[in-house]
């Protein structure tokens, strides 16, 4: 039985106090100790921003790596042991603008993992710019007469490169995120989780209260997730209301069940030693 | 086995036409015939980025004792259309041969040699009479040219045999168009060529692989699980190579989406530990360089080769260059240690490959093999490679079900040799932190300063064991005379063309000698400078504009070199031209 404390590591906090990463951390360690997972078989693959600090701050194993770099990591890692359960971090400005070339392919090659992304609507550790998913007119240092980009919708985003689970989750309701993550992991192939969180420091708009006021859960609402029409339907709220919950989900064939090498076991178990190329040569002589 | 030449114990033929016409798999197929027979050959291609349409040429060179690269001149042009004779024709040796269709219309006054021999044949006339297809007019040409030289056309048909073994009528067709080229070599051409190639009775077994096959198969031998990388010329045949026979080579392959998402594939396959490597070439590269800085900081084990074209940019596509290896030692923000090899054969790109994977996992640093177009697509018949040659050594990797040590396991432990133990994500007991951010030895995010400068040190104490481990590895090879007149100086593939110069020179009783820098980085700068002493005049010969193993030299041992020989405009070194150099620079 993991516990709470296996998951704590001894590093201080440097989180803002209220940032919405706390929410989200809280309901990943539920979703694992719920989900009966040891920390030995997590590995946590993070990007840069704030949300890169989890790997400090979640005893399991982890992958710090570069800005928009977390698909491919995690895709491997996932390659090289189906056996482990692999969780990307990513945040708003990691995955939706330098990162997003990978998501398409991610989704398109249904890879195990579950995708999480810390999606504040803002840049955070680079002190307030406006992000991919910054509504028109937010305004920043770098948008100071308001963007006039429209955001990225990371849910139609998804939808559309054929992820087969998308989700999106709220950092103000730990609960029901906590069940969301624990269907994201579940699932065998791509989950996106799309997790909005509140940043304290710089978005004045995306608020607790702004959140608050507009999620719902689709599920209190008859959604059904096999639905793609609907999917896009709801993908596309953001108003007055809001849609939290698991959007889309289907089955789908995972990836590393189609390459003729894993068939003999995870990579990382096969033995290297005294490989035999003389069959392959043949065609050289 | 016996050769007869034009110009000395080598003859060299030379196959043109269009793109897509199948020149580069003719000229292997007629390497293979001649290799068969004893002989030893190289072939090299030239071709634009092109699809169609344009002129193609790929040059073979056999001969009766090993042989390094193509020649200055050829002796037997196979010209499957008119403007490989008008493009090629000046390059004939005097007496030299062109064998082409006889439908092409070719008035003498549109040659402007008179000392060559013409050899038309019925290329197209023999593929429509056995109701073939339009490319097998070159097959047509191989019979043809194995026909003047007097070489057994039986061999040639067992080449086929194996090449297209399953299609029955593709073997068969190839087959006639082999005995009809050959048949009209004998009549009415009988030995009205010079030139003259005997197989020996047996086949002494050899192999013809080009650079790319030879490092994919060093990089199966290695253990290679996980090969990740996308389409870039010319280090793409690695990639098709690998994903064709991925089951028998025991791999994952992977076409990414990019670059970036290749090498940091390989940086989170080599964090669960197992072996991975890409490939790729100049601005595959750049877009690499991030994640190389990632691997070092993580101190993940990574291997990768650069394939150099010219640059900057997208440059010259589908020639040859040495222009990036300042680059690749620098690749990446900030200072770490690395590996960076130079094959200079086929031979070396298959073991010096399986070296680099167990320099990247003893060191947990990035080996970087870096090679060329033209070492890369070149074929060299050469031993078959044995993969026991190099044992597997996977350093401090510990496999195994549980963590039993007292102490928590930590990814960075501090250690006297800077090489902290590995273990796999998944061990039971332990977690394994890997962190992009400057760290404490378990893992963690840190910025204090003595922290920073302790973690700091210790990657670089890897680099001084890495440097050690490099200078007793053979990073630096001579050829030649010890007590040389004159010394040239080179890296990569500059070692085919410099090693026929020294055959040169060697016929004219000057006593030469090639010094082949192997490793790059950690700079061997011990044996370069026991290889450069009293050695002769000293000519630096490299393919870039700006001598960039030259800088090498003077910044680590303090040398200059009076006699550079810079090459930058795609193409090859030919031996002849580095044999004037040599020539010119004795006075």
């Amino acid at each position: 039985m993991t516990t709470m404390q296996d998951l704590a590591t001894p590093v201080v906090n440097t989180w803002c106090p209220g940032c919405g990463n706390f929410g989200l951390l809280m309901a990943v360690k539920r979703a694992i100790i719920q989900l009966g997972l040891n920390r030995e078989e997590v590995v946590a693959v993070a990007g840069i921003g704030c949300h890169g600090k989890v790997i400090d701050y979640i005893k399991t194993n982890g992958l710090h790596v570069i800005h928009g770099r977390v698909l491919p990591a995690a895709t491997a890692v996932k390659i090289a042991n189906p056996e482990l359960t692999v969780l990307g971090f990513a945040g708003d400005g990691d995955a939706y603008n330098i990162g997003i070339g990978h998501l398409p392919h991610a989704a398109r090659r249904n890879i195990d993992l579950t995708y999480i992304v810390h999606d504040n609507l803002v840049y955070g550790l680079t002190t307030g710019q406006t992000s991919p998913t910054s509504k028109r007119g937010y305004r920043s240092k770098t948008t100071p007469r308001g963007s006039f980009e429209f955001g990225v919708n990371p849910l139609t985003q998804a939808l559309s490169a054929d992820a087969s689970f998308v989700a999106r989750g709220y950092a103000g309701d730990m609960h029901h995120l906590t069940e969301i993550f624990k269907q994201a992991i579940a699932h065998e192939g791509f989950a996106l989780v799309d997790v909005l969180q509140p940043c304290v420091a710089w978005n004045r708009v995306n608020t607790y209260d702004f959140y608050k006021e507009r999620v719902y859960k689709l599920e209190e609402e008859g959604h059904d997730p096999s639905d793609l029409d609907e999917a896009y339907r709801r993908a596309g709220e953001w108003g007055d209301r809001i849609p939290i919950g698991v959007l889309y989900m289907a089955e789908r064939e995972e990836y590393t069940n189609s390459f003729p090498t894993l068939a003999e076991g995870p990579l990382v178990k096969q033995s290297i030693e005294g490989i035999d190329i003389s069959k392959l040569l043949r065609e050289f002589h | 086995m016996r050769i007869t030449g034009l110009m000395d114990n080598s003859v060299s033929f030379l196959i043109g036409g269009e793109a897509g016409q199948g020149i580069t798999r003719s000229g292997s197929l007629l390497g293979k015939a001649l290799m068969r027979g004893g002989f030893h050959v190289f072939g090299a291609n030239d071709y634009p980025s092109v699809i169609r349409g344009s002129h193609n040429f790929y040059v073979l060179r056999v001969s009766d004792e090993e042989i390094w690269s193509q020649g200055d001149s050829v002796d037997l042009l196979l010209a499957l259309n008119k403007e490989t004779i008008l493009l090629h024709e000046d390059e004939l040796t005097q007496g030299g041969g062109i064998v082409y269709d006889e439908q092409v219309e070719l008035g003498e006054e549109e040659l402007e040699r008179d000392d060559i021999v013409l050899f038309p044949f019925p290329l197209t006339a023999a593929v429509e009479e056995m109701g073939g297809i339009a490319i097998m007019r070159n097959t047509v040409a191989l019979g043809a040219a194995l026909g003047l030289v007097g070489y057994d056309k039986e061999i040639m048909k067992g080449v086929i045999a194996d090449t297209f073994a399953g299609r029955d009528r593709i073997i068969e067709m190839n087959r006639q168009a082999i005995y009809k080229g050959h048949a009209h070599a004998r009549e009415p051409y009988d030995e009205s060529y010079p030139c003259r190639l005997e197989p020996s009775d047996e086949n002494p077994g050899r192999i013809l692989p080009t650079g790319n096959d030879a490092v994919a198969l060093g990089a199966i031998s290695a253990g290679c699980k996980l090969y990740a990388a996308y389409p870039m010329t010319p280090a793409s045949p690695v990639l098709h190579y690998l994903a064709a026979k991925d089951e028998e080579a025991g791999m994952a392959v992977v076409q990414t989406e990019s670059e970036i998402s290749a090498v940091n594939m390989v940086v989170g396959a080599s964090y669960a530990g197992i072996r991975a490597m890409t490939a790729t070439s100049g601005g595959g590269f750049c877009l690499m360089t991030e994640a190389l800085g990632l691997a070092g900081m993580t101190e993940t084990p990574l291997v990768l080769m650069v394939v150099q074209r010219p640059g900057p940019s997208t440059g010259l596509a589908t020639y040859t260059s040495q222009g990036d290896l300042l680059f690749a030692i620098h690749a990446s923000q900030g200072e770490f240690p690395r590996v960076i090899v130079a094959p200079g054969d086929v031979e070396e790109c298959f073991y010096l490959t399986m070296e680099a994977f167990n320099l990247a996992e003893r060191f947990q640093v990035q080996s970087l093999i870096l090679t060329d177009k033209y070492l890369i697509e070149s074929h060299k018949s050469t031993e078959p490679f044995d993969s026991e040659r190099v044992a597997i050594d996977r350093g401090d990797l510990r496999i195994m079900e549980k963590w039993r040590e007292e102490e928590e396991y930590r990814r960075y432990k501090f250690s006297g040799s800077g090489v902290s133990p590995r273990i796999l994500p998944g061990t039971r007991g332990a977690t394994v932190l890997a962190n992009s951010n400057e760290h404490t030895d378990y893992g963690y995010t840190t910025s204090e300063s003595e922290k920073t400068v302790a973690m700091v040190d210790k990657r670089f104490r890897k680099q001084e064991a890495l440097r050690e481990e490099v200078e007793g590895m053979d990073p630096v090879k001579t050829y030649g005379d010890a007590d040389a007149q004159v010394t040239l100086v080179g890296w990569g593939s500059t070692k085919g063309p410099a090693l026929e110069a020294l055959k040169m020179l060697g016929r004219e009783g000057v006593k030469a000698r090639f010094v082949q820098v192997v490793y790059l980085e950690p700079f061997p700068s011990r044996a370069v400078g026991e290889a450069l002493e009293g050695v002769g005049r000293r000519i630096l010969v490299e393919a870039n504009r700006t001598a960039q193993l030259g800088k090498l030299i003077k910044l680590h041992n303090g040398l200059a070199f009076e006699h550079v020989f810079l090459k930058y405009d795609g193409r090859p070194f030919n031996p002849g031209e580095i044999y004037a150099k040599a020539r010119e620079a004795l006075g």
